[in-house]
């Protein structure tokens, strides 16, 4: 079951009433939060593929369940340049050569349509409260979609006693190499 | 202002009468640059509705006040939604009935000539994808070549007639479109012939379509006979009518000669292409004119609508029947061939009887334009 934080019903209804749905719900979602769309329309997958990327969201993907499409949105990801403070960086293409942990801080969501092998999960919402379950004493190499969330996911860490983190640059955007899907 | 409802039949009228429209295509940008409705004189905009959500306002420049608007989409919803968009802003504005679904089943029956004895030759020309079906009708009998499935147009046709449907054929086990042949002949009592070698593997009963059968239609005798033509696939069979005519399935088309690899054998049967298209087809008289099952681009409609050429003009014409090297011509059916049709594997596996998908599911496998040639 693929996680998202808003779900909405569009069952039933034909085009256009799925994406006037959708944007109505998309306007009071969190920006960076995940919607689930349950639709039937075929026709639904092509269109909100390309309406999110017409209107700068992004689109993870679909999977169709007993005749059921569930579409997975995240909202606005045409995410502004920001600085990224944290230090200590590594270049993508190094990290599978490297010893420790790789710590995808994307939504589960995200996660789930395709990650690097091995790489565990948890959102960086979630990172406060789930610290505990990471060994502070381990190389953890934090990963998301353009390296933004991660540079606050690797400062986070290293203002909690981790010693070895790296914000792994660019981000999945730039992945080319094998990845594993959770659908 | 008003929002006129348009019918599939309204739009083939203004294609093959080569009217001018101007249509507005509120499809995604990917299914317009697919497949959309060809018309010589027609203008195009495409703009996505969900871009319209908001309004029209910013593209009312876009479309012309001085000329027929029809705005279409898949199924006909976001098209009702954006005409009416349009009429609140002033515009006088149709949308097309059930959309490209609809068009893409629409087929136009066109006399193409008489026969002998009061004998009549139909085509069916379906505009939305580029199938071409016939029937030949005689003193109250009728055969019928290369039925798509909309079988009531032939079986409505055939009662408004007054003729018996006596004969069911298909050149070929068709790869791009879902055929009709079994199940008009299922509904009437008429015999279904398929070519046996293409028919290897269908689970339902058929009569083999051999060279040289020779069936009457109607007691003035109309000939149909078969002409073994390989290269399509294996067992395409051409059919020469009243020795006027020559239906070629999908071996030879106006501008483009048929594809060998659509059941995933263009090695083995591109040999088989050329003898027929350089041999056999050689051996035929000049003045029969061709009548193909398909159609590539609207410019191959003839002013009345239908597709037909002198065999003798195609010798001439087609670059496909000029290709004198052998090798050339077997790297031109080879290789860079174009994209195969939407779901060919499905559709074949549909034919043999093999798999029976609902309404909804047989039309989304055939959207898309046929793909059956190479130029």
């Amino acid at each position: 079951m693929i996680q998202a934080n808003q779900y909405l019903d569009a069952k039933g209804l034909a085009c256009p009433m799925p994406i006037v749905k959708t944007k109505k719900a998309m306007n009071d979602l969190e920006e960076g939060h995940v919607l689930e769309v349950q639709a039937t329309d075929k026709g639904s997958i092509a269109d909100l593929a390309a309406w999110s990327s017409s209107v700068g969201h992004q689109y993870l993907g679909t999977v169709e369940e007993a005749d059921v499409l569930y579409h997975y949105i995240r909202k606005g990801t045409n995410e502004p340049e920001v600085e990224k403070t944290f230090e200590h960086t590594i270049p993508l293409d190094e990290i599978q050569s490297q010893e420790g942990l790789i710590l995808d801080v994307r939504e589960a969501a995200e996660y789930s349509f395709g990650h690097i092998e091995g790489a565990i999960s948890i959102p960086l919402g979630e990172l406060d409260s789930r610290m505990t379950e990471l060994d502070k004493e381990k190389e953890v190499y934090v990963i998301c979609r353009t390296g933004k969330r991660s540079d606050l996911a690797a400062q986070l860490l290293a203002k909690n006693g981790f010693k070895k983190v790296y914000n792994v640059l660019p981000g999945m955007t730039e992945w080319d190499g094998k990845i594993e899907k959770e659908i | 202002m008003t929002v006129n409802k348009w019918t599939a039949a309204k739009v083939a009228r203004k294609v093959i009468d080569q009217e001018e429209l101007f249509i507005l295509d509120v499809r995604n940008t990917d299914a317009f640059e697919d497949w959309k409705i060809e018309g010589q004189n027609f203008e195009y905009v495409n703009i996505p509705y969900f871009e319209l959500l908001d309004g029209v306002d910013e593209v009312l420049t876009k479309i012309p006040a001085d000329k027929e608007v029809l705005v279409v989409c898949a199924k006909e919803g976001s098209s009702i939604m954006v005409a009416e968009m349009l009429s609140e802003a002033g515009r006088e504005v149709g949308y097309l009935e059930g959309g490209m679904r609809a068009w893409s089943s629409y087929l136009e029956p066109i006399k193409v000539a008489d026969l002998k004895n009061g004998g009549e030759l139909y085509q069916f020309v379906r505009l939305g994808k580029g199938c071409l079906s016939y029937m030949i009708i005689s003193d109250g009998e009728a055969a019928i070549i290369d039925a798509v499935r909309f079988t009531d147009v032939f079986l409505d046709f055939a009662k408004e007639k007054g003729v018996d449907i006596k004969h069911v054929f298909d050149t070929h086990l068709h790869a791009d479109h879902i055929s009709g042949g079994r199940h008009i002949a299922a509904e009437t009592g008429a015999t279904y012939y398929l070519p046996p070698k293409d028919a290897t593997e269908v689970v339902f009963p058929y009569t083999p379509l051999t060279e040289r059968l020779n069936v009457k239609v109607g007691a003035s005798q109309i000939n149909v006979e078969a002409l073994y033509s390989p290269g399509h696939t294996i067992g395409s069979t051409s059919f020469v009518i009243d020795n006027r005519f020559l239906l070629t399935g999908d071996i030879l088309f106006m501008d483009s000669i048929g594809r060998p690899d659509l059941a995933g054998k263009a090695e083995d049967w591109v040999g088989d292409l050329r003898e027929t298209l350089y041999k056999r087809y050689r051996e035929l008289a000049e003045d029969l004119v061709v009548l193909p099952a398909h159609f590539m681009i609207i410019d191959e409609l003839n002013e009345d609508g239908t597709v037909a050429r002198r065999l003798g003009d195609l010798f001439k014409e087609n670059h496909g029947l000029n290709i004198e090297d052998e090798a050339e011509f077997r790297r031109t059916v080879t290789d860079n061939l174009p994209p195969q049709p939407n779901a060919h594997e499905q559709i074949r596996q549909i034919n043999m009887g093999k798999i029976a998908p609902d309404e909804d599911e047989q039309t989304e496998m055939e959207i898309g334009p046929n793909r059956c040639a190479v130029r």
